[in-house]
């Protein structure tokens, strides 16, 4: 029942990633799609923990956690260059 | 079923109906600002609760202590990128959307 559970987060969270890659590719402006990438690694994060939960190898949320880390790096060192390069990227 | 796995299965069915949430968010919303404040929200939200499901399921190990880590390192770190990223937005002169014009 449980382990049913988790494996249709998964699968929904995967599809909500897929969904967001829409507004990574059409966003108008850079930081839409700035933002549509940070919510599809966050998803990416979940998906990894729910993956190790399953397959009952915790050696994949160290990997969740060195994941979330790159990817708050990924949007505050875009956000600095951004404001400090005139938005080009 | 125990009452521990009805606590797992409602918060892995309130995880997705956040992540959903946010997804429509992003998605439908008109305007940068907007889009932001669903996916720093909504997303942070279903995040946590999936995150505390999994350190349930996960009973009394060191992957409960390092799942619960995870949970509130994003609860920091995901609405903080986000106003980094509306604030370089700001700073480049994107205008918001106010009262329905540009």
């Amino acid at each position: 029942m449980i382990a049913g559970m988790l494996v249709g987060a998964t699968v929904a969270f995967l599809l909500f990633a897929i969904a967001l890659v829409y507004r990574a590719v059409v966003g108008p402006t850079m930081q839409d799609r700035v933002i549509a990438v940070n919510a599809i690694g966050t998803n990416t994060v979940v998906i990894l923990a729910l993956v190790a939960v399953i397959a009952g190898e915790q050696m994949y949320l160290d990997v969740a956690l060195v994941y979330a880390l790159l990817n708050f790096l990924l949007s505050i060192a875009i956000s600095k260059f951004a404001v400090e390069r005139g938005g080009v990227i | 079923m125990t009452p521990l796995e009805v606590v797992t299965a409602v918060l892995l069915v309130g995880g997705a109906f956040f992540g959903f949430v946010a997804v429509v968010g992003v998605l439908r919303l008109p305007d940068l600002y907007s889009r932001a404040h669903a996916t720093s929200k909504s997303d942070t939200l279903g995040v946590l609760l999936t995150l505390i499901a999994v350190s349930i399921v996960f009973d009394a190990q060191l992957a409960t202590v390092k799942a619960l880590l995870l949970a509130v390192f994003l609860f920091v770190t995901n609405p903080t990128a986000a106003h980094a990223i509306a604030r370089s937005a700001y700073d480049q002169g994107i205008a918001p959307i106010i009262g329905g014009r540009r």
